[in-house]
């Protein structure tokens, strides 16, 4: 099994699983509320010209994360 | 002795909305995540101009209008789409103040039907605070389009409350969903909410914190939601049931000791 890496480290078009949340308190609420459950499929979808924010696709949403949230989601790659 | 705010009851709460008092206007609130097309169901219902649009926050504050139903008249209110009731950012706070407090006769969550995964996380927190809901699958065309099928009577039956297709854009659905919102406004029909059961441990902390909880605030409120939420130490609520209950209530400062 791959090692978890920080959500904002995979290139775009990449799928990936979370694995875990590395947040507390109103960011974890944040992120669980936009459906970052353990398990849940993400998939890169592009980056702002600058690398960030970078925008994922979550459970049929496109949603854009800055680096700060990002880096707080690991997940697992997948094919 | 002060008024308490059971004397005085939801008439009071709802006037700081600015929203009629039960007995004369049936008050309906719309709920749903961002961009699943609330503001078309409000439109197409009230037969009002709200601007829609796709970008996050357009619905910042509330707007109203009204439809007449039955010889009756609802009067409608768009909230800003949030993705749920724990608030983070304004919208969802202006929300969550406003399912809780001004005690809307009926909820209708419109859901986007392409992806309805993401949009049943606010349903279930707004069935907490509240049993009157009716949820709106919206988009139904377009899940058509993309080869979904929905089986409405199913998931009407997971969640327990009255379930509604809709296509906004094109008016389907939208009578339907009037008579269900009657139907639930006026009592016809009540919905039995399928509620989110926690670990045992949190079972048991809401039971011990249950009793206190409506000893303070009465039952205006859901007080197993009032409990989860001191739970999850969400002092946001605590800080607007002081605002909204300040003069009514003077034994509210009491909960300040329970967060």
């Amino acid at each position: 099994m791959n090692k978890s890496t920080p959500l904002n480290r995979l290139g775009n078009g990449c799928c990936a699983l979370v694995t875990e949340l590395n947040a507390q308190g109103l960011t974890r609420r944040r992120l669980l509320d936009l459906g970052l459950v353990p398990g849940t499929k993400v998939e890169v979808i592009r980056r702002s010209p600058l690398g960030d924010p970078i925008a994922f696709n979550i459970r049929g949403a496109i949603i854009a994360f800055r680096k700060e949230e990002a880096e707080k989601v690991l997940v697992v790659q997948v094919s | 002795m002060g008024l308490t705010y059971q004397s005085t009851g939801r008439s009071t709460t709802r006037e700081i909305f600015n929203v009629p008092n039960a007995g004369s206007e049936l008050v309906i609130a719309l709920a749903g995540n961002p961009n699943t097309g609330k503001s078309t169901v409000f439109n197409a219902l009230t037969g009002l101009r709200q601007h829609t649009g796709n970008w996050p926050g357009k619905t910042v504050l509330r707007a109203e209008g009204s439809f007449i139903h039955g010889g009756r008249r609802y009067t409608l209110i768009d909230l800003p789409g949030t993705y749920s009731l724990h608030a983070n950012s304004v919208e969802e706070e202006v929300a969550r103040d406003f399912l809780c407090f001004a005690n809307p006769d009926a909820t209708v969550v419109v859901a986007d039907g392409t992806c309805l995964e993401r949009n049943l996380n606010l349903a279930l927190q707004v069935m907490e605070i509240t049993d009157n809901v009716i949820v709106c699958v919206n988009l139904i065309d377009e899940a058509r389009r993309k080869k979904m099928h929905i089986n409405i009577q199913k998931l009407s039956k997971a969640l327990g409350v009255p379930v509604v297709p809709t296509a906004a854009r094109s008016g389907e659905g939208l009578s339907e969903l009037m008579d269900t919102i009657s139907d639930v406004a006026l009592g016809r029909v009540m919905p039995k909410p399928v509620l989110v059961r926690y670990s045992d441990e949190m079972e048991k902390a809401i039971a011990q914190m249950e009793p206190k909880v409506r000893e303070i605030i009465g039952t205006h409120i859901n007080t197993r939601w009032v409990a989860l939420r001191l739970i999850d130490g969400d002092t946001k609520l605590v800080q607007a049931m002081e605002r909204y209950y300040k003069e009514q209530n003077p034994k509210q400062a009491d909960l300040e000791v329970l967060a």
